[in-house]
């Protein structure tokens, strides 16, 4: 039996008719009941941003959450992951995050799935309504990024089909400073549109390391790139061992000294190691609770939606910025097809070396295979040997003509890439 | 705490860990380490927080400091554990239903970190404050949350009193509040995101000058002619282009690109082929430092034109007492110039020069630190004060953050509401801006829905045949508070008094808390929190309005 009043202020704003909401809003209690029974949300993360998640969905009526995460919980993360305490370490964070939520928080279910995103089929993201991501890397930000895009369909108008629309939440901190971004794709942009606001990672030339290295952080990537293979070829480096981070800090200690280099010490060789972003919970709360909001109107219509990414920084004052980004016409993931100029009388074979050259599309793509339709043009694995023919044929006699999209499949994406064919004249220069 | 106070403490769960050691500790908060420092986590771990009101918005405020590691706690509320608190407020339990929250709360804060203390008053923030306002003394800072005005004006006048900092925060429907109140902060460690490298590349001292004429490149091998670092390229090719312009350096957008191309004249060739060294690449792409060094803010400028530096007493805090300093040292070795900061970006180099360069820059640094050490020192004699009273790390460590010092002053709830004394014409021009407009109507809300309170004993939209009612009732409270402050007829479009909309939505929620509204305002003000108690980043100045309607900010000075 619920509590008579248990959802009083969560119930204002569901019940009651408002003058600043989302298209098609209509108040009434069906929709507190659709959240507590039929919506199914994923927590993608159970660390800093993910505990936060499941506490914040489930205390906005969300009442059938799954998390997903494959770590165990660490020491160092106790100073924000609240749903942690010091017993619980070395244990599942996603099994220990479900359970701490469903004792405090009655009539909840968090299902709990304590492994990596990619052993997930895609037939098990299909069945969330949203997908909200609490995630620390570019990599599996843009892993989920394909597989919400992979269920995304265009109508023959080009317009995408809101059935097949899967929407993500995304949330990220460092320190005193956040942002909170609504991906809807086909509507908002997706990662790879807008990949440029990830900043790129600072990597040290080897030279530096090896013959001039001024810096103690030159110092212990030596110890870490050089040192390690060398010394230990038979170890696996493990950042949470303690004896291999001591050895690692004895060796940059030394490089250091040896070229009269100050200030290694052991938190920076962790730091730099680990390439450690500073978290801590206050940020994580701001963000998490940006994005369950988000979420809730994104479900309920209940207010006007974020457009499309809002940033927090926290250092000078609080300052915060919401930017309508734009989505990327051009985008293989999220597009209704890229055009690609390519002559008639382009052979497969051809057309994929074009592909694999062009400076867009080539960065997503290893060993490609082609289908048309339901058509396999060329697969690698099994079906290669039965498909190679197709390889020297023109590709005006593999597809139906100028504007036919084509899907490139590759073990670098989830998704198909989707791309549509734009016959130009046939040239000398294509079939040189 | 004082023996006195009615604070009961809450019994410790029977395997609590007082004995914490370092080690663990460093483990424990290792992520908040590398944003405060471990003299920043020495402060939050000597802090002694009060929180007044144990809704959501307060224990999601505490929540936050209890993980980082405060010392210790005491929430004062005095209302039961209700049901719609279990469907807002993750830190209360169904099984204290009927309980004191304050209690509840209090023991849930507890589990999260067993080194943090806690304890809890059961009475109204209002009777206490009324009863006892010495209470508040013994606390670091307090955390008001869920005020309204008249007793948001009663609090700070209380710490105010008594030298304890204060943030006062509120969750209202889909609004936010959030308002530090202390006198004045000092920040040394601003931590600015932008910052600009001192490299003195035109105005080189005596002994940067010397290394930089000392070295011959065109008689260098070539190994090392490609590790020059760029900041000694740069200075040579200063050099010689003030030589050849009589003094001046190269200012016009054509000047400039002569600048640059006379040091690419400089790399080596082979077969009448540039090198493409990489330090010559690095120096043409840094080469703005020569004509556009870091700046004295003007943020730094009001930190020392500021009267408190003009004239240090025995009272003076030791902050003023190096401004003061460091605007003789300005004056006089530093011939204008700020004491260098020391460090230096990293630079395509060998190691030898890198490090010689380095060490150059760092020695000029502690001779700036000691000349500014001795006018403080002389500023203290001459206050009455020990000479040796601040030490000389204390010094280095100001001078290095020179650049960027801040001065954060909040005004006092009372001048901000008063009728008298609020800044009628910032918040007319607030409201007739479009991008602050919603923002600053929110504002007005807020407090009209704080004397509608007062009218009526009840939150507008309390009842739901009664909503539409309400906001009329609202916007008119609204009207009336704008007249009195001044500040009618400022909105956007000219209509006069804030939008029928905003008053509705306001009324829509009924002062309800929403959980993730709560989540949101109370980590804002646990960031200004440990911004206050840290000394470190830059404190709010004003009050900040969140409208998660649409997810936008704004920071208002009234
Ligand atoms: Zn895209």
């Amino acid at each position: 039996m619920e509590l008579e009043g248990r959802w009083r202020d969560l119930d204002y704003l569901l019940n009651r008719q408002g003058n600043v909401v989302g298209p098609g809003f209509e108040p009434g209690p069906e929709i507190r009941e659709f959240l507590q029974s039929d919506c199914r949300v994923l927590v993608v993360g159970a660390g800093g941003l993910g505990c936060e998640l499941l506490k914040d969905l489930a205390l906005s009526g969300f009442g059938c959450i799954d998390v997903i995460d494959m770590d165990t919980i660490d020491v160092s993360n106790l100073n924000r992951q609240f749903l942690f305490r010091m017993q619980d370490v070395g244990q599942s964070k996603a099994n220990i995050a479900a359970q701490r939520i469903m004792q405090r928080i009655s009539g909840v279910k968090v299902t709990p799935h304590h492994c990596m995103i990619q052993e997930k089929t895609l037939d098990f993201y299909e069945q969330f309504h949203v997908i909200v991501l609490g995630l620390d890397s570019l990599e599996a930000r843009r892993y989920m990024n394909s597989v919400a895009c992979s269920f995304l369909e265009y109508d023959e108008d080009g317009q995408p089909d809101l059935a097949t629309v899967k929407p993500m939440i995304d949330g990220g901190t460092e320190g005193f400073k956040g942002h909170a971004r609504v991906l809807i794709p086909g509507i908002t942009p997706c990662f790879e549109c807008t990949l440029w606001l990830f900043p790129p990672q600072t990597k040290f030339p080897l030279c530096t390391l090896a013959e001039t290295p001024r810096s103690p952080a030159h110092c212990i990537e030596y110890a870490k790139i050089i040192l390690w293979p060398k010394e230990r070829p038979d170890d696996t480096f493990d950042a949470d061992c303690e004896e291999h981070m001591r050895w690692m800090y004895d060796k940059a200690l030394a490089r250091a000294s040896e070229f009269g280099i100050q200030g290694v010490t052991y938190q920076l060789t962790q730091g730099v190691v680990k390439n450690i972003i500073p978290a801590i919970a206050s940020t994580n709360a701001i963000v998490a609770a940006q994005c369950t909001l988000e979420a809730l109107k994104l479900v309920t219509m209940c207010s006007s939606g974020l457009n499309n990414y809002m940033m927090y920084s926290g250092t000078d004052g609080v300052y915060t910025l919401t930017t309508p980004y734009e989505r990327d016409d051009k985008c293989p993931i999220c597009s209704a097809g890229v055009s690609f100029d390519a002559a008639p009388s382009t052979t497969l074979q051809e057309l994929i070396d074009m592909l694999m050259k062009d400076p867009d599309l080539g960065k997503h793509l290893s060993a490609p295979s082609v289908s048309y339709g339901s058509t396999n043009l060329y697969m690698r694995g099994a079906l290669e040997q039965q498909t190679r023919p197709n390889l020297e044929k023109p590709i005006s006699e593999l597809v139906d003509g100028d504007g036919s999209v084509i899907h490139i499949n590759d073990r670098q994406l989830v998704a198909a890439m989707k791309v549509r064919l734009k016959f130009g004249p046939s040239n000398g220069e294509m079939d040189s | 705490m004082s023996e006195e106070s009615p604070s009961a403490e809450v019994s410790p769960h029977s395997n609590a860990v007082s004995g914490e050691t370092s080690m663990d500790k460093s483990k424990r908060y290792d992520r908040g380490i590398r944003v405060w420092g471990a003299h920043g986590q020495e402060a939050l771990e000597a802090a002694k927080v009060c929180l007044l009101n144990a809704g959501p918005t307060g224990t999601e405020a505490l929540k936050n400091l209890v993980l980082g590691g405060i010392h210790s706690f005491t929430i004062v509320d005095g209302a039961k554990v209700t049901p719609p608190d279990l469907g807002n407020n993750y830190l209360l339990t169904a099984d204290g239903l009927g309980m004191p929250r304050a209690q509840c709360a209090a023991e849930c804060l507890k589990e999260l970190n067993e080194s943090v203390s806690g304890s809890y008053v059961e009475e109204t923030p209002r009777s206490l404050m009324t009863s006892s306002p010495e209470f508040f003394k013994p606390f670091t800072l307090v955390i008001a949350t869920q005020l309204g005005e008249t007793d948001a004006v009663t609090i700070d006048g209380i710490c105010r009193q008594h030298g304890v900092k204060l943030v006062l925060l509120r969750s209202y429907g889909l609004l936010g509040y959030v308002r530090p109140s202390v006198p004045e902060m000092c920040v040394t460690e601003s931590k600015p995101d932008n910052k600009v490298d001192d490299l003195r590349l035109s105005n080189p001292w005596p002994e940067l000058a010397a290394h930089a004429a000392a070295l011959d490149l065109s008689a260098t091998q070539e190994h090392v002619h490609s590790h020059v670092p760029y900041a000694l390229l740069l200075l040579k090719a200063t050099k010689h282009w003030q030589e050849e312009h009589g003094g001046k350096l190269p200012s016009s957008y054509p000047e400039r690109t002569a600048f640059k191309d006379l040091v690419n004249s400089w790399q080596r060739h082979v077969d009448g082929i540039p090198l493409d060294e990489e330090n010559f690449t690095e120096a043409i792409s840094n080469a703005h430092k020569v004509w556009a060094p870091p700046s004295v803010s003007s943020e730094l400028q009001a930190v020392l034109d500021d009267p408190c530096a003009a004239s240090i007493t025995q009272q003076s805090p030791d902050f003023w007492v190096l401004v003061a300093a460091l605007r003789r040292f300005i004056e006089q070795e530093g011939d204008g110039q700020l004491p260098l900061e020391g460090s230096i970006p990293d630079m395509h180099a060998s190691t030898q020069q890198y490090l010689d360069l380095q060490r150059i820059y760092r020695a000029k640094a502690d001779v700036d630190a000691a000349a500014v050490q001795a006018h403080t020192r002389a500023l203290l004699e001459a206050a009455g004060r020990d000479p040796s009273a601040i030490p000389l790390p204390d010094i280095k460590h100001f001078c290095k953050h020179a650049r960027s010092l801040r001065l954060v002053r909040c005004r006092s709830l009372e001048e901000e509401t008063g009728p008298g004394s609020c800044r009628g014409s910032a918040l007319r021009q607030a409201l007739g801006q479009e991008d602050t407009a919603a923002n600053a109507a929110l504002y007005v809300l807020l407090r009209a829905a704080d004397r509608f309170h007062q009218t009526y004993q009840r939150y507008p939209g309390t009842f739901d045949g009664e909503v539409e009612e309400d906001a009329a009732l609202l916007k008119s409270q609204a009207n009336a508070l704008l007249a009195e402050c001044g500040a009618a007829g400022g909105t956007v479009g000219g209509g006069g008094g804030v939008s029928d909309d905003l008053a509705a939505e306001l009324c829509r929620c009924a002062a309800g808390e929403l959980h993730v509204v709560a989540a949101v305002v109370g980590a804002v003000a646990a960031q200004e929190a440990i911004k206050i108690m840290t000394g470190q980043f830059v404190p709010l100045g004003g009050c900040l309005i969140y409208n998660a309607m649409a997810c936008t900010t704004s920071v208002f000075a009234f």
